[in-house]
């Protein structure tokens, strides 16, 4: 139990790089994409400058509803698409995370699951309690 | 403005504030978060939680090769993990309470430490210190590669305690105010925990992505979290870190430090204004 990181297993670590990168990289895309097609579909974003009040003011609340997002997505609407994207960005920490519960599980390492689990558990906890605030 | 050139615009200065940022050593969130309510009047609520979530992009993309190479102290990231993600979740819940004046005000209280801290010199020296029974017991040490020097540079790990405090503060800063605290964390890393600055840097970022994540997932169940805004910023600032980290290799001048204390120095006596006007 007492060992450095030095002697850590390094399939954990490039498991964890990759999980990071990979987040990254296709939250990224998503965004993008996202973006372009919310300016290409008519009644997105518009082309007036009073376009940039009603987006950047308040009452454009997201996320609407989980049934917004998925309708969305389905019918590759640009802000629904930007949506998924971030909230996979969000997710790509708590992926981390959860991987390391795993790994540190298959060490037998007792007191690092115990301290990753409450990190996962206070990850989730923060998505519910944002919803009451 | 049409919405298509205050994208254009957003996205220049996300970039440009995540180059500056990473050749000087910080995140993008700082001036990102000065330039969206002072140049283009959006809410500062909204803005912070713009920064956040591109705050997870920079903070990922970088820890993601600092594991891969070794530098970064996953054992002791996660330990600290605990009180940064606790520090989060208060200050993101705390800034549903506090008024849009507070906001500034303390924005501008960040804006200039950072400035001080970026401005001084390094004189401190590490202090030594006996490795704490928590480090000993939890296995903190730690070892990495170091490729300027060509060996493996190993350190020892005290104050856990004084790390786990100073990561709440860090992490309440995170969640109320959109940055990622890894100027508050660093300094106390290297001077009073007593490891390497490299191995500081790459922790911290390490576990800045999770810190960041608790802050963001709280403003995007309140809703504040606008994809108009939060897209262009995302991927600018990821980009210009990105361009940051590539352009690293050669320059070091001390003129790109002047000029971000310059901007930061402006910003925070305009956060200030702002504040108490």
């Amino acid at each position: 139990m007492n060992k450095g990181q030095t002697e850590a297993p390094h399939g954990a670590e490039l498991a964890i790089s990759r999980i990071l990168k990979a987040g990254v990289e296709a939250s990224l895309f998503l965004i993008a994409t996202g973006s372009l097609l919310s300016f290409v579909q008519a009644g997105t974003y518009g082309s007036l400058p009073s376009d940039v009040a009603r987006l950047t003011g308040p009452g454009g609340a997201f996320p609407r509803t989980a049934a917004w997002l998925a309708g969305g997505i389905v019918h590759l609407r640009g802000q629904a698409i930007i949506v998924s994207g971030l909230l996979l960005l969000i997710a790509t920490p708590v992926l981390r995370v959860a991987a390391s519960v795993v790994a540190f599980a298959l060490e037998r390492d007792r007191a690092f699951v115990a301290i990753t689990a409450v990190v996962l558990l206070l990850l989730l906890a923060s998505f519910a309690l944002g919803g009451f605030v | 403005m049409t919405p298509f050139v205050f994208t254009l615009v957003v996205l220049a200065i996300s970039c440009l504030a995540g180059l500056l940022g990473s050749l000087v050593g910080v995140g993008g969130g700082i001036i990102v978060v000065p330039a969206l309510t002072l140049l283009l009047g959006v809410g500062i609520q909204k803005a912070i939680a713009a920064s956040i979530v591109s705050v997870i992009a920079t903070s990922s993309g970088a820890a993601s090769s600092y594991v891969r190479e070794r530098i970064a102290n996953i054992r002791l990231g996660m330990v600290l993990e605990v009180s940064t993600v606790l520090g989060a979740l208060t200050g993101a819940l705390l800034a549903a309470v506090v008024p849009v004046r507070g906001l500034f005000l303390l924005f501008a209280c960040i804006l200039a430490y950072t400035a001080w801290s970026m401005f001084r010199r390094p004189t401190a020296r590490p202090v030594d210190a006996a490795p704490d029974r928590l480090a000993e017991r939890l296995g903190l040490h730690g070892a990495f590669y170091d490729r300027s020097l060509g060996r493996e540079v190993a350190y020892r790990v005290s104050r856990t305690r004084l790390g786990l405090a100073v990561g709440y503060v860090a992490g309440v800063a995170s969640g109320l105010l959109g940055i990622g605290g890894g100027i508050l964390k660093v300094p106390v890393m290297n001077l009073a925990m007593g490891m390497p600055i490299k191995a500081c840097t790459a922790t911290s970022n390490f576990m800045i992505g999770v810190t960041a994540a608790t802050g963001a997932a709280v403003y995007f169940m309140r809703g504040e979290v606008l994809p108009f805004v939060a897209a262009p910023v995302a991927v600018g600032v990821l980009l210009g870190a990105r361009a940051g980290a590539r352009l690293l290799g050669g320059m070091r001048s001390d003129a790109i430090k002047l000029i971000f204390v310059a901007v930061l120095v402006v910003s925070s006596i305009q956060m200030l204004l702002k504040g108490v006007r």
